[in-house]
């Protein structure tokens, strides 16, 4: 597998050199791994945090800037950050207003940022937590880790960020964002696998002729192994699990079509136009669209379907100003 | 033989898991690509090559030996496993802070100890398919045994790890990244299990040695 690397075991740090080279709006702490807003946070104002393992970007580094993140704590490839990269990012954004954890629902995340709320409550920083648990695939969740974080996550980092940054208080943070998470629903469709780069070889064997269906963003394999469809067939197979999963009529939506890291624009847009009209005859109206590279598997070939009712205030607040190297309007 | 275990007993057997790991590093990733996420190798790896270099000069204590061992995983592994070994080791160390002799009876009620803090963290309960599989059994082994010293106990530990381990093949994971795969998880090992079996067989091996 060619990749563009120096040493498997650097990819992370010498990312992070690049990302800080890229961006002077965001700050990178090297050591803690940790990417931050130049700029202090504002006196008053909740801080949010997120983090996870690398992998995914833009998600979460990418989203650090006005109207999203105040900081992003990066794991190692596919490995959530340690609670200390966790208690460094939200001790180096509190203003003393509290600061909000946005955490992917996966044993690792959730373990790192448990301890790493437990240590900052215990340095006086208030703390409150997130947890987004998206993924239709994951049917039998009582029995499981439960469903995975996936899609849902960058647009509660959007909206809730926008809402942290109008100068809501915690508690209303908060609250929106468990709004926002239990108001979303994924599903995920992989045509290759992805390398991890110290592994060096794909995660899992694909032939040609199969696809994935419902993948998460690790590169684990997903619920079923079937052929390779058509995109149509494909559209069905992503749309028909979120609208049953709702099992109420939806409404007004926000929707992200995000590419997995393999998979072109023109076949992400060429699958969006597939999807959109199988939503609209579900009862889904579609208020807002992404697409693109947002929630990304490495090199993984594919796409995951986002869908997040949507009331008027997220609307507002969808649509209020970003500047983050991932994300940036209405600035 | 002798009946007690001593520091540098302990700090040889987290030396033995270092190398342990070091070894079986690709066959655990490989273990993980099945039914994870790839990485499980290279994470315990990675915060057990950090763990060596802090044991020279040797802890004081078995108490700050297992302190400094649980903080350095659990700020060098990442994923689950950092803080799930790391936990273990954080709880095995007050056990132990009586400072007296350490006989298999007080070892036995560190590795319980430690093993309840897993079962804390992590919530999984013996047949989710997790290194509680590998974990539990063992620690049961070891009490059975403990009358016939260390050495004899922790290999009853890790025979019994070895056979919790290999039962958690046939099993549908029902927690951690495996269980997203359902059904699909069953028929294989797993790698935590697998690990965890390792952490045993480097007890055993050790105090073996030091008879």
């Amino acid at each position: 597998m060619k990749k563009f690397v120096n040493d498997p075991a650097d990819v992370l740090a010498e990312a992070l050199r690049g990302i800080r080279a890229a961006h002077p709006n965001v700050r990178v702490d090297a050591e803690n791994r940790v990417i931050l807003r130049a700029e202090p946070t504002r006196a008053g104002k909740v801080a949010l945090v997120s983090g996870g393992g690398s992998g995914h970007e833009p998600l979460h580094g990418g989203f650090v800037g006005l109207g999203m993140l105040d900081a992003a704590a990066a794991g190692e490839v596919f490995t959530s950050p340690t609670p200390d990269q966790v208690l460094a990012a939200t001790q180096a954004v509190d203003s003393g207003a509290g600061v909000l954890h946005i955490v992917k629902n996966y044993t690792g995340d959730v373990l790192n940022f448990e301890m790493a709320a437990e240590l900052a409550e215990a340095s006086g920083v208030q703390v409150e937590s997130v947890v987004v648990a998206d993924d239709v695939a994951v049917t039998d969740s009582t029995w499981t880790a439960g469903r995975r974080g996936t899609g849902t996550t960058v647009i509660l980092e959007k909206v809730v960020g926008a809402l942290a940054e109008e100068g809501a208080d915690l508690a209303s943070v908060a609250d929106l964002a468990r709004r926002v998470s239990s108001a979303g629903r994924s599903m995920g469709v992989a045509l290759t696998s992805c390398t991890v780069p110290a592994a060096g070889r794909p995660t899992f064997e694909l032939p040609d002729d199969e696809m994935e269906v419902g993948v998460g963003i690790h590169g684990e394999p997903g619920r079923s192994r079937v052929k390779l469809a058509s995109a149509r067939e494909i559209a069905k197979l992503m749309v028909d699990p979120i609208v049953h999963d709702f099992g109420e009529p939806v409404g007004p939506a926000i929707v992200l079509l995000s590419g997995l890291g393999g998979t072109p624009l023109i076949e992400q847009y060429l699958l969006y136009g597939e999807v959109a009209p199988l939503l609209a005859a579900a009862g889904v109206d579609i208020q807002r669209v992404l697409i693109g590279d947002y929630i990304t598997s490495l090199d993984m070939a594919g796409a995951s379907l986002t869908v997040v009712k949507a009331d008027e205030e997220m609307l507002r607040l969808w649509d209020a100003p970003v500047v983050t190297p991932g994300l940036r309007w209405g600035a | 033989m002798s009946g007690s275990v001593s520091t540098d007993d302990l700090v040889a057997w987290i030396r033995a898991f270092h190398e342990a790991v070091q070894q079986q590093k690709d066959e655990l990733t490989r273990l993980d690509s099945e039914i994870g996420d790839a990485d499980h190798g290279s994470n315990m790896a990675r915060g057990l090559d950090a763990v060596v270099a802090k044991l020279d000069p040797v802890p004081a204590s078995p108490a700050d030996l297992f302190k400094t061992v649980g903080m350095t995983l659990v700020s060098t592994v990442g994923g689950a496993s950092g803080p799930l070994y790391g936990t273990f080791f954080l709880r095995m160390g007050p056990a132990l802070a009586a400072g007296g002799q350490i006989d298999a009876d007080a070892l036995g009620a560190a590795l319980r100890a430690g093993v309840d803090g897993v079962v804390a963290r992590g919530k999984a309960e013996l047949g989710d398919k997790t290194m509680i599989d590998a974990l539990s059994p063992a620690v049961d082994a070891w009490d059975t045994a403990a009358h016939e010293g260390p050495a004899t106990a922790a290999r009853a530990a890790a025979e019994a790890a070895a056979r919790g381990r290999d039962a958690t093949e046939p099993l549908v994971a029902r927690k951690g990244r495996a269980s997203y795969l359902g059904e699909r998880s069953a028929g294989h090992l797993d790698p935590g299990a697998t690990s965890a079996t390792l952490l045993l067989q480097a007890l055993s091996d050790t105090l073996a040695a030091a008879e």
